[in-house]
């Protein structure tokens, strides 16, 4: 094991780095099938079936299933590809975010229009009592 | 002799390149950004550059997880548009410039860069929204471009200070290639911004406000950047940054502003944009102008 990386402490916030890429790498492979239309509209038709191609864990195929999005991120997958799982449903990037974040569509869109989140109270676990 | 005569900085943010390609540009909520890229626009118009070098990232579509380089350049004639799961961009295909490509390859690599070399790619939402916000919406892009995709996605992504020496290293390689060329170089991606877990949505107006600054008055500070400060200051995405060193680094020690614009937000995105003219360039245009 490496020892903890500084950029653990940044809360709210999942570093795509050499571990996960490793823990993600045929959940990441599986959203990058979804590029072609041909592959969406297969797994669309039925997802677990499709899921089983990848040799993933049963945990990862879950979490897609249920677009359990910051799962998805604590199992590897990194946020550009699971993009790609948010467009084969008809949604944005925005979209996903929105959901990541627990707020409503609406809400976050808001917040975003209101010049965005503040990094105050946002820059490290520590000081928001976390871990 | 070929030259890189300015620098291009702007974001990204694909949600740009979908909501021109739906027809949403005169929208309350786009219309801001599109007329404030609307000076650079003529500004590209009048400079009328032959080649343009696009420092940008790849968001896992030319580039799957079999392989991840960090710096590679597209030695192609020509890139196509990638389908990134909600189809491919309505934009024209990308000319390479394949012998000037190899040419760079061939000089950043016996300058201790160690590029990759593609020959087969398409491009992403990463190259082709600059395109359009700097060329607007022709039939064929008026230019010829060098795709140079950086690794920003796997951290770590490369250092400012290593992308500031690469950006250093590819002026000496332009200038070595015996052909007369306006280069423009870009550096794309970022400002502030965050895409992904509950932290989603942060924007640092001060962050990118000094950022954008310092890029002529102070490069060295933004050189000394470190991956954790982007990462937990601007936001996960914010690293992305690191691209528009490339370019800064390429114009060598003294730049002018010649514009700016800054808007919160295009979808979870804090939108910047600059063009840093060398002196050299800028100083032939002052006298262009005056004559």
């Amino acid at each position: 094991m490496t020892k903890k990386e500084a950029y653990e402490d940044i809360p709210g916030t999942v570093v795509f780095d050499a571990q996960r890429a490793r823990k993600g790498y045929f959940l990441n492979q599986f959203l990058y099938s979804l590029m072609q239309d041909v592959n969406r509209k297969e797994f669309l038709a039925d997802e677990h079936t499709y899921l089983l191609k990848f040799p993933m864990t049963e945990d990862q195929r879950t979490a897609v299933m249920k677009r359990d999005w910051n799962t998805l991120l604590d199992l590897g997958g990194v946020s550009y590809a699971l993009a790609k799982l948010a467009f084969t449903d008809g949604h944005s990037y925005q979209f996903m975010a929105a959901e990541m974040t627990g707020m409503t569509q609406e809400g976050y869109a808001n917040m975003m229009i209101a010049g965005g989140r503040s990094l105050d109270g946002w820059r490290s676990k520590a000081e928001r009592g976390e871990n | 002799m070929a030259k890189i005569i300015a620098g291009f900085g702007t974001s990204h943010t694909p949600a740009i390149g979908a909501a021109l390609d739906l027809g949403k540009k005169a929208e309350p909520y786009w219309a801001p950004i599109f007329n404030g890229y609307a000076p650079a626009q003529k500004w590209m118009e009048e400079v009328k550059p032959d080649v343009v070098i696009m420092v940008y990232n790849d968001h896992v579509n030319a580039f799957d997880f079999k392989i991840i380089p960090t710096f590679a350049i597209g030695c192609a004639d020509e890139f196509t548009i990638a389908d990134e799961g909600w189809g491919a961009r309505p934009v024209p295909v990308v000319k390479g410039y394949p012998e000037f490509a190899a040419h760079l390859v061939q000089s950043l690599v016996l300058d201790e860069f160690d590029i990759t070399i593609v020959n087969d790619m398409q491009v992403d939402h990463g190259l082709t929204v600059p395109m359009s916000l700097a060329f607007g919406a022709p039939s064929a892009w008026p230019v010829k471009v060098i795709p140079l995709a950086v690794n920003v996605i796997q951290y770590p992504a490369p250092t400012g200070n290593r992308c500031y020496n690469l950006g250093k290293a590819i002026k000496a390689a332009v200038e070595s290639w015996d052909e007369d060329l306006k280069v423009v170089i870009f550096g794309t991606g970022g400002m502030s911004h965050q895409i992904q877990g509950p932290r989603a949505g942060l924007v640092n107006k001060e962050f990118d406000t000094a950022f954008l600054d310092n890029l002529s008055k102070d490069p060295e500070a933004l050189v000394k950047i470190q991956p954790l400060t982007y990462l937990r200051d601007a936001g996960n995405e914010a690293i992305e940054l690191v691209m528009w060193l490339i370019m800064r680094g390429a114009l060598g020690e003294q730049v002018d502003e010649a514009y700016r614009f800054y808007h919160v937000p295009a979808s979870s995105t804090a939108v910047g944009h600059i063009i840093l003219e060398t002196r050299e360039f800028h100083e032939s245009r002052k006298a262009r102008a005056a004559a």
